[in-house]
């Protein structure tokens, strides 16, 4: 389902926009707007966080996005309702980025379950290799949800054909060593790895970790087929709110 | 399924894609090392030249007597280098960093005593040192940050989460996550991803080997009971392994804070509010809600602060092979001044919860009896702590003293 969206999607486009925030920061209303800014300005797919106390992926900004949105004392059921809300409201593909532990806590096969239920697409989950992931692969394709894993620069190509066996919808390639937040400079090293991650895998790819504007998604148009936009959102929510998303999406696409 | 670096259903190894291959060479590296005959030399002679191996084992004739029951012996790892067990690690996993190539190398701590003992063990090999450090901990462990500094360390702040160990370890991880070419993590307990809990594990096992061998050679026969404290659990499955195939009780005690009921503690065991979860990079027994967010912990001793545990001591707990107890801070002050008074020893307060657990107990058992209470860290470096915690006039009124000399 999220592959051959992804796919259909990419008819129409070079390259598609998949966008991040965390569920409750600044607000469950916050979020609600900065979803249908990004919608308005053609974003294809939005990743939502539920909010874990320790995301040790993640750099300053989005670190204390979690935190601030656990102030706020949001649970696991509150941000998949939400969720469930946007999925029904907005006609764009939702997926869940969360740490193992929120589904692990909440059961594997009932987390599949409600994802199902509330209309998401699939789920990342950045703590969890495939080799530990084996129950949660199983509950996700039993729904027929998307378990998209990850792909690194440090990944060896037999290790990415494993990983890709194991995912379904995309693959998700961090473009460089480190956690979210700083700037990725594209390199020649991040074209040879693409090509790499690319001629393994059967599944679309999408690159993450420092972009932040137009010259990046054009650098990765005919390298990738989904960019993804995780800090530089949410900073632009806090720069400027919901019309800054709506503004910075729109210098992108 | 890969099923190393699991106990029972406990450990594993949940890191970010990024750092797989780091682990994968970190493991390859230990099993080899671990199998070389030389590694094992280098390693036995750096403990004995450069720390003090073997750490004595003490009897407390004293307290012996005062209390009554059991005779006590008391194991010295405060007695090594750097003033805590946690050298064993640092040096063990030096090695292993300049065997691996490693330039660099980072640490997470709570006392400040695993970021002096990786300090010291940068200084002494060569690598630059990055020690990171959770504000709140910074603050009551000023003398250590002093140290760790003036030999030579970068000491980093974190000012997120609860801002103890636990929000230090995620840092630590962001930073390997980013610079693994050159720099090794020196995780400091016996927890997190495999191989850590092992290899600490293995590490510290010098502690076991040499106290059973010592209290057969002074005594006779092997101790009934073996007490140590427990933070992420090195120091505990350092002494604990020496014995686990005798009969022998082991017994570990945790931070019970203001009171297993006070919501102040880090009992993960001994409170059975513990549940499985993951994080940290590996699946134990987290203080965590409904949800699976880490609750905040409290131990008046900062290196028993921290919300997981090991999970090959909790896996032992779970087969009945360890006992967990908690003791809360007052009774470990209580503790802590009757051991200096009694024996002139001088255990960190992380110490001092093995010696209150052990107390409670001694006296209810027989003289014939034997019991070993692993002292792993000496206790000056708290002067600041336990001076407030015990309310001393005079130390209160020299730091009034030289505060207003300072701003004079
Ligand atoms: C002296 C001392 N004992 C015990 C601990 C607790 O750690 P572990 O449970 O790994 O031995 C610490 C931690 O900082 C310590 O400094």
């Amino acid at each position: 389902m999220l592959e051959s969206y992804v796919r259909k999607r990419l008819l129409e486009k070079g390259i598609l926009l998949m966008t991040h925030l965390v569920v409750g920061y600044p607000s469950l209303d916050g979020c609600r707007e900065m979803v249908r800014a990004m919608v308005e300005a053609g974003v294809d797919l939005v990743e939502l966080q539920i909010p874990f106390s320790e995301p040790v992926a993640d750099g300053p900004v989005i670190l204390r996005a979690n935190h601030g949105a656990l102030k706020t004392g949001i649970t696991v059921r509150t941000c998949l309702e939400f969720a469930g809300g946007l999925a029904s409201q907005f006609p764009i593909p939702f997926l869940v980025m969360t740490y193992y532990n929120i589904p692990f806590r909440f059961g594997l096969d009932n987390f599949a379950r409600v994802l199902s239920e509330k209309g998401l697409y699939g789920v990342i989950v950045p703590d969890l290799p495939p080799e530990e992931a084996e129950h949660h692969v199983s509950a996700m394709r039993k729904e027929g949800l998307g378990a998209v894993f990850i792909l690194s620069p440090e990944t060896s190509v037999s290790r990415m054909a494993r990983i890709t066996e194991t995912a379904s919808g995309f693959v998700y390639c961090v473009a460089r060593r480190g956690v979210t937040g700083a700037r990725t400079r594209f390199s020649p090293e991040i074209v040879s790895y693409l090509a790499r991650c690319r001629k393994v895998s059967p599944l679309p790819i999408a690159v993450g970790f420092g972009l932040r504007e137009r010259a990046d998604l054009n650098f990765l148009r005919g390298k990738a087929d989904i960019a993804v936009i995780g800090t530089e959102t949410i900073r632009a929510m806090e720069r400027e709110g919901a019309d800054g998303v709506r503004a910075f999406m729109r210098g992108l696409v | 399924m890969n099923r190393k670096g699991y106990y029972g259903e406990l450990g594993g190894m949940f890191v970010p894609e990024v750092l797989i291959r780091t682990f994968e060479e970190l493991v390859a590296a230990f099993e080899e090392a671990r199998d070389d005959p030389g590694f094992q030399q280098e390693y036995q002679e750096i403990l004995s030249s450069y720390s003090c191996r073997p750490t004595p084992l003490t009897f407390a004739r004293n307290l012996s007597e005062y209390l009554g029951g059991a005779a006590i012996y008391v194991k010295r790892e405060d007695l090594g280098h750097t003033g805590a067990h946690k050298i064993n690690n640092v040096m063990g996993q030096g090695l292993l960093a300049e065997r691996m190539g490693k330039k660099r190398v980072i640490a997470e701590t709570g006392a400040g005593q695993h970021g002096i003992a990786t300090a010291t063990m940068a200084a002494r090999f060569g690598f630059q040192c990055t020690i990171y450090m959770g504000e709140v901990d910074v603050a009551r462990q000023r003398p250590n940050v002093f140290w760790m500094e003036q030999l030579g360390a970068q000491v980093v702040s974190v000012r997120d989460g609860s801002r103890t160990l636990k929000d230090a370890m995620n840092e630590a991880f962001r930073d390997w996550a980013t610079n693994m070419s050159d720099t090794h993590y020196v995780l400091g307990t016996a927890s997190g991803p495999h191989p850590f809990p092992e290899m600490v594990t293995y590490f510290q096992s010098v502690i076991g080997r040499e106290a059973r061998a010592q209290i057969l050679e002074r005594a006779g026969r092997l101790p009934a009971r073996v007490y140590a404290c427990v933070g992420g659990g090195s120091n505990a499955m350092g002494i604990f392994s020496g014995f686990l195939h005798d009969p022998v009780e082991l017994v570990g005690v945790e931070a019970g804070g203001k009171g297993l009921t006070s919501g102040l503690h880090a009992s993960r065991l001994a409170s059975g509010q513990g549940t499985v979860g993951v994080a940290q990079g590996y699946k134990t027994y987290f203080l965590q809600d409904q949800d699976g967010q880490m609750k905040g912990t409290h131990s008046i001793a900062a290196g028993l602060d921290y919300v997981g545990v090991s999970p090959i001591l909790s896996h032992l707990r779970d087969r009945g092979r360890v006992r967990v107890e908690a003791a809360e801070d007052a009774e470990v002050l209580e503790a802590f001044s009757l051991v200096l008074r009694k024996e002139g020893l001088i255990p960190a307060l992380e110490s001092a919860h093995a010696f209150a657990g052990a107390f409670r107990e001694i006296p209810e058992m027989s003289r014939q009896d034997l019991v070993i209470i692993n002292q792993s860290g000496r206790g000056d470096k708290d002067i600041f702590t336990i001076a407030e915690a015990l309310g001393d006039p005079g130390w209160r009124n020299f730091l009034r003293e030289k505060a207003e000399a300072d701003r004079a």
